[in-house]
């Protein structure tokens, strides 16, 4: 708790403490917790001088930020019309089968969390994913399960 | 199919290395001569809206203000548009000129680019040719800077008093309108805010001349414009087209034999079904063959083995999802819609319980406080009506 009580003062001491810094200190939060707390909220909102009632009413309008505790690596599959078009359901799938999850559910080590998200942005190459901030698209079956390999592997090194 | 009916332009992607001197000599003429240049290039947004450009920045700079902003929207939220990354991720420079020019004829010394959540790797490189840029701007004089600012996963923070709201650091709910960016913006400012696109063509208009620009495109939609092109294509991707051209040329060229209906404008855009390829053009509103649409550039095509009642079903999850909820017409509105369809589709309401829900469409049209829960109606209308069968069977 006093780490993240650091974290917050630092966040805020490299932005500011105006209002218009409030979402890139949420996302500081969240990049290192993996989600914002409601004890962190708090913290964010007496470092600034808001309500918390403001910072959580900022904090849950946006759906990238987490506010229940996520996987080191939070997976997002696209599911609006052009991957829903090329496959996604199957996508779907086999991401659950290769993490054993279901849709909206963390991993038990606390690696994965895997959600469905709108629109990535990469309608040519559906269909398509996010991990955390990389970009994955052209997938198939036997490459989410090879990216997940990859990922695991990373995350045990 | 693949015929190559429409002649591919390429300017935007073109790389060119003289931002120094392109800036640089931009910025000898006078603000009145830039302005007049950019109007008679018959330039309008790229995000959707089509609001012409040079009026745009010609009404920021007369506003009252001693603190403007420049900020550019590079939220590209809606589904089947992908164009203002690869705009980013290659030629960047031609938008940061654009927003420094912008800065220098309102009066604004800084600018900000607003990247959707979902761009977020784009942030590195980004930010080392921004720094590239500010050098720049040193080299020449001008006392401008950027910055960008992230969004986090919101469809709405797109539509620009949302953005700004966003930006502020509050939840993204659209303002009333009026007042307008040009007087009431970022930090209550008045703000330009272009699209990335609309941001790029101000390079080739400053460093060619309005001509080149003009020379493209018919009557009233001028120029070139970015297509995001997805679905069931041979040849996915971002094509650089001539404004003006009828769907049933662009289904020629992108097609693949059995196209059955456009999507034009993403999810809040017109579907367009086969039997009215002919009749209707990609363009502004204006005197073009028969009915034109205006467009951010999306392009998506459906081929007969899709299920058009599938297509609008995802729509609404769509819009039901991303609707921000602060009024009534959209937060319920969308919902009914969603359950609407799916009542019928399972034969517990009558087909006839289309008809209402197309006058609530059109009731959301009239009542919605901003351009989402307006432009429904839009994409609901045009499936409902044209492919109705499919929407009971
Ligand atoms: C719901 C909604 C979402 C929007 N999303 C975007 C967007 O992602 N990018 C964009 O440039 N304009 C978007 N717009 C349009 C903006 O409000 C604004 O008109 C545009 O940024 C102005 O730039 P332009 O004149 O260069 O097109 C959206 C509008 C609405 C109503
Ligand atoms: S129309 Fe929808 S998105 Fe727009 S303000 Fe109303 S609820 Fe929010
Ligand atoms: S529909 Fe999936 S990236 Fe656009």
């Amino acid at each position: 708790m006093a780490l993240l009580q650091e974290r917050v003062k630092e966040l805020v001491a490299k932005y500011g403490r105006s209002r218009e810094n409030l979402l890139p200190v949420l996302q500081g939060i969240a990049d290192t917790e993996h989600y914002v707390s409601e004890y962190a909220m708090q913290l964010v909102a007496e470092e600034m001088g808001l309500s918390a009632a403001d910072v959580y009413g900022t904090a849950t309008f946006y759906s990238f930020m987490e506010t229940t505790p996520r996987g080191k690596y939070i997976i997002r599959v696209c599911k609006t019309i052009s991957c829903f078009m090329k496959g996604k359901n199957q996508i779907l799938l086999a991401l659950e089968e290769a993490l054993k999850i279901k849709l909206g559910e963390t991993t038990p080590d606390r690696m994965f969390t895997l959600l469905e998200t709108n629109c990535l942005g990469w309608c040519h190459k559906a269909p398509a994913m996010l991990i955390n901030d990389d970009v994955h698209v052209d997938l198939t079956i036997e490459k989410v399960h090879q990216i997940i390999r990859e990922y695991k592997q990373k995350a045990n090194n | 199919m693949g015929k190559n009916v429409l002649k591919r332009i390429d300017l935007i992607f073109k790389h060119e290395d003289d931002c120094h001197e392109v800036l640089q000599k931009t910025l000898k003429r006078s603000d009145d001569e830039l302005i007049n240049e950019l109007i008679g290039s018959g330039l309008k947004g790229r995000g959707g809206a089509g609001f012409p450009t040079g009026l745009k920045w010609k009404l920021t700079r007369e506003a009252q203000g001693d603190v403007k902003y420049v900020i550019c929207n590079a939220d590209e939220g809606e589904p089947g548009t992908f164009k203002d990354r690869e705009i980013l991720a290659t030629v960047p420079y031609k938008v940061l000129t654009g927003m420094a020019v912008c800065g220098k004829i309102i009066g604004a010394t800084n600018g900000y680019i607003y990247l959707r959540g979902e761009y977020r790797y784009l942030v590195k490189d980004l930010e080392a040719e921004i720094n590239k840029f500010h050098k720049i701007c040193d080299e020449v004089g001008l006392n401008f800077r950027i910055k960008i600012f992230l969004g986090y996963g919101a469809y709405i923070c797109g539509e620009e008093s949302a953005l700004f709201e966003s930006m502020e650091g509050k939840r993204g709910e659209p303002r009333n309108k009026p007042p307008f960016p040009t007087e009431f913006g970022y930090m209550g400012k008045p703000t330009v805010i272009n699209n990335v696109e609309t941001l790029a063509h101000t390079w080739t208009i400053f460093k060619y001349g309005a001509k080149k620009f003009r020379d493209l495109g018919v009557q009233d939609s001028r120029g070139s414009k970015l297509f995001s092109i997805s679905g069931d294509t041979p040849i996915p991707g971002i094509y650089e087209l001539e404004l003006g051209m009828t769907v049933e040329e662009f289904v020629e060229d992108f097609g693949d034999g059995d196209t059955k209906a456009v999507q034009v404008g993403g999810a809040s855009g017109f579907c367009v079904p086969r039997k009215k390829f002919r009749d209707i053009a990609i363009g502004y509103q204006g005197k073009l063959t028969g009915i034109s649409l205006p467009t951010g550039g999306s392009m998506m095509l459906f081929n007969s083995s899709r299920s058009m009642y599938n297509v609008l079903h995802n729509y609404l999850e769509f819009f039901a999802e991303e609707s921000c909820g602060q009024c009534t017409p959209c937060r319920v509105g969308t919902q009914q819609l969603l359950q609407g369809i799916k009542a019928v589709k399972r034969g517990e309401k009558p087909a006839a319980y289309l008809d209402k829900l197309l006058s609530l469409s059109e009731t959301m049209k009239a009542t919605a406080k901003c351009g989402l829960g307006q432009s429904v109606a839009n994409s609901f209308q045009s499936i409902v009506e044209n492919f109705r069968e499919e929407m009971i069977y």
